[in-house]
């Protein structure tokens, strides 16, 4: 209703990133936990090699992204499908600490949910 | 002053001590699980009790294991417990033989000389003497090398002693004084009666010559009697606590308990058994090859201990194993390790000094959550074969250790199914090291049913991390078998025919194959046929992590770069024609670190395979090369 | 009275080298050039066309070729420069079978070398028939036929972009420059010599940084129908019809993909040359970032080195287009007769 009212016509929330009112817990908690978070840049190359993301959709950049973003909703499921196998740490051309990014952004829900973030 | 009442202290001490021991062994007794309670109970009826106390001697009195890896330091150990224990028991037959009564109680023995000032001067009795001069002497040679290992810590070749509470610094101050105090009561009482062998006799008679010898001496039986009495009470809060509980713990140990996975009196034992010695900081890659000073073992139990939030030490560790090999005590510091990660969060709970005495307390962890789940897996029906090979997730990121598997096994005659060909599920290992066994079980059981619906009799991998998972956490029928045992048997099988490399390898033991599984030898034997085996400095269970182990969650990749860097500079010290491992997470990670050719065991093996099946591709190479001149 | 020539000493016969050698030369210098190979040239010998505008290599190399041919320049060939000292107010060159050159300066134009592509080894060089690199299609070029191990012509090609540069896990972290049009301007060339065969470029970022470079970025797709999907290649393997697969992830569709190809580009990165590195380390020279050179000042300095009278001219310090690198080369020469101008 608001949001509505903010650009004058009709906008389906969803389909916005509104970074402005975007929750950074998620991002602020991740990047505390893990600082390597930051230096992704997007390529791609553990989505790719990814051994779960084989089987069923879970996506190591993407999450990258949608944290950075402060879009948590679309995770809240892919988050647990990681099976920490490693092969993204040794693919990551930025050295990236990928599997603790998904330990603790598995976490970081878990604590907003709960509030404790 | 009535003389006698200074033996109070002492009293008081030994008995509460002795009480405590039977109430806190009773406890935890208790708490074991109904088939340890078995195991102890037989073993304490049977062999293992007679294998205990020759341990105890050998170990908690002797030292031996100490005194092999440093003379000096064990010297150090061995004088203080040993002389300590020859003490005790020549003192009670001293007091026992040459006192007025038998069967005294434990104070007479200790307070020996004051209660007979005149003993000894003639015949058997001085003969006597001079050997209680000499255990005293003994003990007290060591004390002077702690007291130097204190304040000069390089000295006995290790690199850092662990810090101190104050708790541990009265315990250790009262631990110090006993036998200095000891030495000039002896000494004055001495003196002043004019008796006394080589050490107590010539002191006490010098000091007697310009002091007052009789009004002294009291003071010092006092002395002793407080430092006896402080230490006795201190002892199951301060850092000697170990001394006793190790004792327990042989009896355990040899009666066949293990770790298991999860916490229990097994583990506390083992927590309140470590002596702090170090020797696990000063093996540690983490500390000396990456700098991070604070996650050895000895700061991880050290935490345990003090029920301190360790979640972060807990994690930031390599489980290389390499600690746990030269651990003095035996302490399992990889299960114990994981016990730990499997717990959930823990929130700093630092006991108050009498809490410490507790024999109950809880421990203040959140049980984890189950984080991750597989349900999405879909089962899959496998064709069947008698051989399976599964390479695993970090070997499809080496695909010249697949291509070299398949050339192997196809020169031998192999009919073999390559079971995670496009691409697996994970083995489930990574996830137990990680602490999440619930989670990992899900793996597992959608891998065994692929293994056996496919009626498979060898399950063969490339990859130590696979093997070890396969081989402790998988109920299959079928024999595992990690690449390097499988080549073995090939060659011995005469299926394979090799050709002689004339090349010098040295072979690093990953730490899942090796420390992990105990394959130490299968490697060896198979480059030998192939190639000239270098010895390297650090192999066998003393092998070095090549720093990109798994089972670290936290490591930040620069600090991995300077373990493997390290690692690998020692492992090409003969600069060998090729470095060689048996694990494709190894390569990859020493690729990075060195200059030398980096190479899978099963590579090795490949490139010594007869000339037809190279011919093949040369041929290829030719025509490449017609067709390119033709154009 | 004529004063004795000044000597100045280019180790390196590349792009740079020449050059430089040319340049000097024809401002009155006496010049050596010093080149490891047999025939100067460097990495310009191998390439068929130039981008951005695939003009012949030929050209340019006839043009250097020519800078050369001077009365005032020695042409030393098969020789390594392996050690530059003071000696008094002279520099003194130890080159390889241990004679030595006594010059007024030396200009470092040591080059580039190719990133070894067994480095990467989840894309399978060496292992694989049909996974190649760059320079190597470069001489498919040449020899007129883009065909693969089996002889005959692919049905579908992929370039790699990337390939040992921007990784840290090779310990490159730089950007080489030249590759990432180098593999546009490929898969023109593949695409005008088997209409045919789809060609697809695998990216993480365009960087089309020169005059005409975007202008050929548009031209491969417009013209020549060439695809790009933005993500970086994870592995590949072979599949039972001994055709490759890669695993990437389209990450503009934001999902893993997988193709078949029949011939896959490593789109290789530069390096600091062996050889120039060794030398470096021997004189004392500094290595910078990613093993490069390290030039005085980033911004007014960049010709010139730690060491008084040795300059630097082209990829020894940095990956550089051809167009760079000759300007790199003259300011090197400016720089060098400033110096010995002042002396
Ligand atoms: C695949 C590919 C395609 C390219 N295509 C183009 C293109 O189309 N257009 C373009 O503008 N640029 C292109 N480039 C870039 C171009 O190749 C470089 O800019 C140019 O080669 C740089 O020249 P250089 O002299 O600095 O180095 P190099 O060409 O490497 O020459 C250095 C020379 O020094 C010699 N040398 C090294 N060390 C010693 C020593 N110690 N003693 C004696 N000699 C030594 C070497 O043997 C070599 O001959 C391409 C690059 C690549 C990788
Ligand atoms: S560790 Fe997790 S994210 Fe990385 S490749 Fe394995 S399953 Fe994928
Ligand atoms: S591989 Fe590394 S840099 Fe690339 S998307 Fe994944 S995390 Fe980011
Ligand atoms: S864990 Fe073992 S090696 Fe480490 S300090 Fe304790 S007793 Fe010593
Ligand atoms: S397991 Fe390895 S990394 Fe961990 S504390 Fe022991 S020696 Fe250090
Ligand atoms: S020029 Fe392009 S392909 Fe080359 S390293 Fe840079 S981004 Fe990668």
């Amino acid at each position: 209703m608001d949001q509505a009212n903010k650009f004058g016509f009709t906008i389906n929330r969803s389909r916005l990133i509104d970074y402005d009112r975007s929750d950074r817990k998620v991002r602020d908690y991740v990047t505390l936990m893990e600082p390597s978070f930051r230096l992704c840049f997007a390529c791609g190359g553990c989505a790719a090699t990814c051994t779960a993301g084989y089987h069923k959709s879970f996506n190591l950049r993407r999450m990258n992204t949608l944290i950075r973003r402060g879009e948590i909703e679309p995770l809240r499921e892919e988050v647990t499908r990681c099976m920490l196998c490693g092969k993204c740490l040794l693919v990551c051309p930025r050295g990236v600490n990928t599997r603790n990014v998904v330990a603790a952004a598995a976490a970081a829900i878990r604590k907003l949910d709960r509030n404790e973030l | 002053m009535n003389s006698e009442l200074f033996i109070i202290p002492f009293n008081l001490g030994l008995y509460f001590i002795l009480i405590y021991s039977v109430v806190r062994s009773t406890v935890w007794f208790r708490d074991l699980s109904r088939s340890d309670k078995l195991r102890l109970q037989r073993g304490f009826f049977g062999r293992p009790f007679m294998q205990s106390i020759r341990e105890i001697f050998m170990e908690s009195l002797l030292h031996r294991k100490i005194f092999r890896k440093n003379p000096v330091l064990g010297y150090m150990h061995m004088s203080l417990a040993f002389g300590w224990f020859l003490l005790i028991v020549f003192g009670t037959i001293e007091a026992d033989f040459f006192g007025e009564r038998h069967l005294n109680p434990p104070s007479h023995a200790i307070f020996f000389r004051w209660f007979n000032p005149g003993h000894g001067d003639t015949g058997f009795a001085s003969v006597y003497n001079f050997w209680m001069d000499l255990l005293l002497a003994f003990i007290l040679s060591g004390l002077l090398l702690a007291m130097i290992k204190r304040f000069i810590p390089g000295m006995m070749g290790m690199k850092k002693t662990t810090r101190h509470t104050w708790v541990d610094r009265l315990a250790l101050i009262s631990l110090w004084l006993i036998f200095p105090a000891r030495l000039f009561a002896e000494s004055f009482t001495c003196g002043a009666n004019g008796s006394g062998s080589f050490l107590t006799g010539n002191l006490g008679a010098t000091l007697a010559s310009f002091l007052p010898a009789a009004q002294i001496a009291p003071w010092f039986w006092w002395l002793y009697s407080l430092a006896l009495g402080t230490f006795f009470f201190l002892l199951p809060v301060s850092r000697y606590f170990h001394i006793p509980v190790e004792l327990f713990l042989i009896f355990m140990r040899n009666s066949g308990i293990t770790t298991g996975d999860r916490s229990s009196s097994y583990t506390e034992v083992q927590t309140h058994a470590c002596s702090s010695c170090g020797v696990c900081i000063s093996v540690c890659q983490m500390s000396y090859a990456a700098g991070i000073h604070n996650i050895q073992s000895a700061y991880f139990i050290k935490g345990l201990r003090n029920d301190r939030d360790i979640s972060a030490i807990t994690a930031n560790c390599l489980m290389c194993g390499r600690c746990e090999e030269v651990c003095p005590v035996g302490i399992e510091l990889g299960p114990m390790r994981l016990i730990e990660r499997r717990q959930g969060e823990r929130q700093d709970s630092i006991p108050g000094f009498l809490e410490r005495y507790s024999l109950t307390r809880k421990r203040s962890t959140i049980e984890r959550l189950p984080t991750q789940s597989y349900s999405y897996l879909e089962r899959e029906d496998p064709a069947r074969a008698d051989v399976l090979f599964f390479a695993g997730c970090m070997t499809h990121l080496t695909p010249s250790v697949i291509a070299a598997m398949k050339k192997i096994m196809e020169s031998a005659g192999v009919r073999y199914r390559f079971m995670d060909e496009k691409g697996g599920v994970c083995c489930g290992r990574p996830l137990m090291l990680a602490g999440r066994d619930r989670e990992a079980r899900e793996l597992i059981n959608h891998n065994s049913d692929i293994i056996w619906k496919s009626g498979a009799k060898i399950l063969v991998t490339s990859c130590p991390i696979c093997y070890k998972v396969f081989r402790e956490s998988y109920y299959l029928e079928a024999q595992v078998m990690h690449h390097s045992e499988f080549m073995k048997n090939l060659i011995e099988e005469g299926s394979l025919r090799l050709g002689y490399l004339h090349r010098k390898v040295v072979y690093h033991d990953p730490c899942e194959l090796g420390r992990g599984s105990g394959i130490y030898e299968d490697p060896r034997s198979v480059i030998s046929y192939v190639a000239e085996l270098q010895q390297a400095t650090q192999e066998k269970n003393m092998s070095l992590c090549c720093g990109g182990s798994l089972g670290n969650l936290t490591l930040a990749s620069g600090k991995r770069a300077l373990i493997a860097a390290d690692a690998a500079k020692i492992l090409t010290q003969s600069s060998p024609d090729e470095l060689i491992t048996a694990c494709p997470l190894c390569k990859k990670t020493f690729v990075q670190a060195t200059d030398t050719k980096v190479s899978d065991i099963a590579e090795l093996v490949a490139a010594a395979l007869p000339e037809p099946a190279r011919k093949a591709r040369s041929r290829i190479r030719r025509m490449t090369a017609r067709t390119l001149a033709d154009g | 009275m004529k004063e004795a020539l000044k000597h100045i000493v280019v180790a390196g016969g590349g792009v740079a080298g020449m050059e430089a050698a040319g340049a000097l030369a024809e401002m009155g210098f006496r010049v050596t050039l010093v080149e490891k190979n047999n025939d100067p040239g460097g990495h310009l010998g191998r390439w068929h066309a130039l981008f951005p505008d695939r003009r012949p290599a030929d050209e340019v190399r006839h043009y250097l070729r020519k800078r050369i041919e001077h009365r005032n320049i020695n042409v030393i060939t098969g020789t390594t420069v392996e050690k530059i000292r003071h000696h008094g107010h002279e520099v003194a060159v130890d080159l390889s079978g241990g004679t030595e050159e006594r010059a007024d300066a030396v200009i470092m134009a040591t080059g580039f070398d190719l990133f070894d592509a067994r480095r990467k080894e989840e894309y399978g060089y060496g292992i694989y028939d049909n996974v190649i690199t760059s320079a190597e299609l470069e001489d498919l070029f040449n020899n007129g036929r883009i065909v693969k191990a089996d002889g005959k012509e692919p049905a579908r090609v992929g370039f790699i972009h990337c390939v040992g540069s921007r990784d840290e896990k090779v310990n490159n972290n730089h950007c080489s420059k030249v590759c990432c049009v180098t593999a546009v301007k490929q898969a023109i060339e593949v695409r005008k010599m088997i209409p045919s065969c789809e060609v697809f470029c695998f990216y993480m970022d365009m960087r089309m940084y020169g005059p005409y470079y975007e202008e050929l970025y548009r031209e491969s797709q417009e013209v020549h129908n060439v695809n790009f999907i933005r993500g970086k290649v994870s592995e590949a393997s072979v599949n039972i019809n001994n055709r490759l697969v890669i695993k990437v992830e389209d990450t503009l569709a934001g999902r893993p993909l997988k193709m078949e190809l029949d011939l896959m580009v490593l789109m290789v990165g530069m390096e600091m040359s062996a050889p120039g590195a060794k030398c470096a380390a021997a004189s004392g020279l500094p290595a910078g970032i990613n093993r490069f050179l390290e030039t005085a000042d980033h911004h007014f300095g960049n010709n010139l080195s730690s060491m008084k009278g040795v300059f630097y001219a082209g990829t020894c310090t940095a990956p550089m287009n051809i167009t760079d690198t000759i300007s790199h080369a003259r300011a090197a020469v400016e720089e060098t007769v400033r110096y010995l101008n002042r002396r």
